[in-house]
């Protein structure tokens, strides 16, 4: 008998159809109506949404609604066609321009989501007879763009610049001239913890490593003026590739690349995932080039922190086994098994507050957790809220002595 | 020093000891995903215990070829006799 091509994926499924259906399924949320970035109707009931990931609230911001819609008026719902043939409009070099500008790097190229960006960029610049090293806790979209290219694929330990230069050390003994990309997160998305980029990339540098560093959770948060945690850290002038999204603190979709790499500009002809798909609509576009002049001159990260910072003390000071700690945008509680998370965010949900139940393949060492993304627009009243909900369902659940 | 194959895969055993939580007597035909009941990511963290142990370079690209302790073991064997 021949195979079921969906027969692999059996013992998925047989977990998947564990859990309950309708409304206290996770995997299934459905928002009915949206009132803001910080609260929308699920299952007829309003809502505080704590993980959305959109830390500067940009989805609801006047300026970038209004400028979407112009550019929804004069230039139309899409672009029908990829950036190297009908796809690129006036929008899209402009945006490419304030990126420049925002990053004080030379070139900018723009993709059509996050992923997208990661995936081109890796899966281009290393070829067959190159090195990428990434981080052992990368997100999907690096895992991805390695499966996609022809390089070899190198896992370091996670934030472990020792380890990294072992790994190197290693190709350079074997392979002396061959070409390595050394691949980091600014800010990583589970435990919110960051980088130690000047270290990783210091031992990059000693081995004549490339950096790519993946600022998707740090545009916007980190930095005097936003650009991310190599700013923060001071140290952008050891990186050579920095990829992030629009998804997140600039509100809407799409995905970048900056570089001051010469030859930078190449991409546009040889990155499949920038030629072989549509372009960015031109309303998204131009709240993205809105969005980043905003977060440029604002001080909205500030408040960001201390909102995230207010609920990571408030739920360490309850007694939680904190996931995050030090400063980040990010709150995540670990849970000790799945069944138990679970139910915790079924009850999070039905108490009207929305959060992400992060489990195994998706979490590192196999962590089970209550994971938050704060936003500059939540207020104090909401955050105390959330804690409130979070310390009376740990109570009930036995989570909390 | 050149090591045979055999003395690789005790010390490839030895390696994968923390790994296998349910004590399954390992044989080179046992299988990481169904006898030890390794997700992909345990299967990754043992490559990174066995590639500082030996001091070799284990690319990722490889790990679809190694479902057994066995194949782990020559492949080590490969990457060794490569390097020297």
């Amino acid at each position: 008998m021949t195979t079921d091509l969906f027969d692999k994926f059996d013992s998925i499924m047989a977990e998947y159809n564990q859990l309950p259906k309708g409304e206290l399924n996770p995997f299934t949320v459905t928002m009915e109506a949206v009132i803001s970035p910080t609260e929308a109707i699920i299952n007829g009931k309003k809502t505080i949404l704590a993980g959305t990931n959109n830390y500067m609230g940009m989805t609801y911001n006047q300026e970038c609604m209004d400028a979407a819609e112009d550019a929804l008026k004069y230039f139309g719902t899409g672009t029908t066609g990829s950036r190297v043939l009908n796809g690129t409009y006036h929008g899209h070099k402009k945006l490419e321009e304030t990126l420049k500008d925002f990053y004080d790097v030379d070139h900018a190229i723009v993709f059509s989501t996050g992923y997208q960006a990661n995936l081109g960029v890796i899966a281009t610049v290393a070829g067959p007879k190159d090195y990428v090293v990434i981080d052992a806790d990368s997100h999907a979209s690096i895992y991805d763009g390695c499966a996609m290219g022809n390089a070899t694929v190198i896992r370091f330990s996670h934030n472990d610049p020792e380890n990294l230069e072992k790994r190197l050390a290693r190709i350079r003994r074997k392979d002396p001239d061959a070409g390595i990309l050394v691949v980091i997160e600014g800010v990583y998305s589970m435990l919110g913890d960051q980088a130690p980029i000047k270290e990783l990339a210091v031992a990059a540098k000693k081995h004549d490593a490339f950096v790519l560093v993946d600022e998707a959770h740090s545009i916007g948060v980190f930095g005097q003026t936003g650009r991310g945690v190599a700013q923060e850290q001071g140290v952008e002038h050891l990186v050579d590739f920095t990829v992030g999204t629009f998804s997140k603190s600039v509100g809407t979709v799409g995905g970048y690349c900056v570089s001051n790499h010469p030859k930078f500009e190449t991409l546009r002809l040889v990155c499949r995932p920038y030629v072989f798909t549509a372009s960015l609509p031109p309303s998204v576009v131009a709240s993205a080039n809105k969005a980043l002049e905003l977060i440029k001159d604002s001080n909205l990260r500030v408040k960001l922190l201390e909102n995230s910072m207010r609920l990571n003390k408030g739920l360490d000071s309850a007694g939680f086994n904190m996931g995050t700690t030090g400063e980040s945008p990010i709150a995540a509680i670990i849970i000790d098994d799945k069944q138990t998370a679970i139910a915790y965010w079924q009850n999070m949900m039905q108490e009207g507050v929305y959060v992400n139940l992060a489990v195994p393949p998706a979490t590192p060492n196999g962590l089970n957790l209550m994971r938050c993304s704060l936003s500059a627009a939540h207020s104090s009243e909401q955050i105390d809220f959330m804690l409130e909900k979070f310390i009376a369902i740990g109570a009930k659940l036995g989570v909390l002595d | 020093m050149t090591l045979d194959t055999t003395e690789i895969f005790d010390q490839v055993c030895e390696l994968i000891a923390p790994f296998n939580q349910k004590a399954v007597s390992i044989e080179t035909d046992t299988t990481f995903a169904t006898d030890l009941e390794l997700d992909s990511l345990s299967v990754m963290d043992m490559l990174a215990a066995i590639e500082d142990h030996f001091d070799v370079t284990v690319p990722l690209n490889i790990l679809p070829d190694l479902e057994t302790v066995g194949q782990v073991a020559q492949a080590i064997k490969k990457i060794l006799d490569e390097e020297n």
